[in-house]
């Protein structure tokens, strides 16, 4: 099975290269974009039996080594 | 008395920190590669600056998991003196050591340049020998060394006193302007609960000598050489 995660940094906390970027698409005249914020991908192959069993693994993972919980959360999609 | 200093992959303050102990203090050092699994009798552990595993995925976040590392753990939780710097206080952050986490410096910019960091607290291993308030001269090197805490971690921190450094002026001042990389309330370096691990972003190990520009980061390391012999644990230098 094939998990998805997507980890971004919590709302709370500033994103200097999300703001770089927006600030950037502005310039370009994008002015229909509005707040960006950038985070990471990450596509994990996983030995699972199902798709709940994926989602534990994929989420213990994440929880121990994908995210850092004091500054970013997370989203699995399996498929 | 022994000086440890981690090695990982990638760290590259390494030696600074094995110069500043053994030519400038006189004293004992060893490495300690990252794979092993005992401090080998260290006395005092650095974890250095670099680039530990190439700050892949987060800084220090591989680090953590290196086979040392409980031996790290285990030497810090026994009230052992663990200093981190740079990348160092970035493992201690990821190892749960030390508590927050860094974000990029919030201009983007890699800060290779001197700064000045006020002592804020004595009564860690590490500035036990220094002045309340004394602004000291330090390289800073690094990209991602705006700390963040959730608001109520930084403000048990500062109830705590543990904000050990922090960015200020030449004069001591603790200013917006002096702060190089946005870290909440210019936090430059924190102590855990029992005050003997302590991370910090500046350099202190290259500001040994005033041939490199400055010798304040003396201080930090004569203060460790001095609290370990005033505990008996080596002999008075």
């Amino acid at each position: 099975m094939k998990a998805r995660v997507f980890v971004t940094l919590k709302p709370s906390v500033f994103d200097p290269q999300g703001k770089t970027i927006a600030d950037a698409l502005h310039s370009l005249g994008y002015q229909g974009v509005g707040d960006v914020r950038q985070g990471k991908y990450f596509e994990l192959e996983l030995a699972a039996g199902s798709a709940e069993q994926a989602r534990t693994l994929a989420s213990e993972v994440a929880d121990k080594v994908l995210a850092n919980p004091v500054i970013e959360s997370y989203r699995i999609e399996i498929d | 008395m022994k000086f440890g200093v981690v090695v990982f992959p990638g760290s590259n303050c390494d030696h600074d920190a094995y110069h500043a102990a053994t030519d400038v203090l006189g004293q004992d050092a060893a490495f300690i590669w990252h794979k092993d699994t005992s401090l080998n009798g260290a006395d005092v552990v650095v974890l250095p600056g670099g680039f530990a595993h190439g700050d892949y995925l987060r800084t220090g976040a591989i680090a953590r998991f290196s086979p040392i590392m409980p031996a790290i753990l285990d030497f810090a939780r026994g009230g052992g003196p663990v200093i981190g710097i740079c990348n160092g206080f970035q493992v201690l952050l990821e190892a749960g050591l030390l508590p927050g986490a860094m974000l990029r410096n919030r201009d983007l910019k890699f800060h290779c340049e001197q700064v000045f960091v006020r002592v804020e607290q004595l009564d860690t291993p590490f500035t036990a020998r220094a002045t309340m308030g004394q602004p000291l001269k330090l390289p800073v090197a690094h990209g991602e060394g705006n700390y963040y805490a959730a608001p109520e971690v930084v403000r048990e921190l500062e109830a705590s006193r543990r904000v050990v450094f922090r960015y200020c002026d030449a004069r001591g001042e603790v200013t917006d302007a002096a702060n190089p990389n946005g870290a909440v309330n210019n936090i430059a370096g924190i102590c855990n609960e029992a005050r003997n691990v302590v991370g910090l972003m500046p350099h202190p190990e290259r500001a040994c000598e005033a041939a490199l520009g400055s010798a304040d980061g003396l201080v930090l390391f004569t203060s460790v050489v001095s609290a370990l012999a005033h505990d008996g644990a080596v002999p008075t230098v």
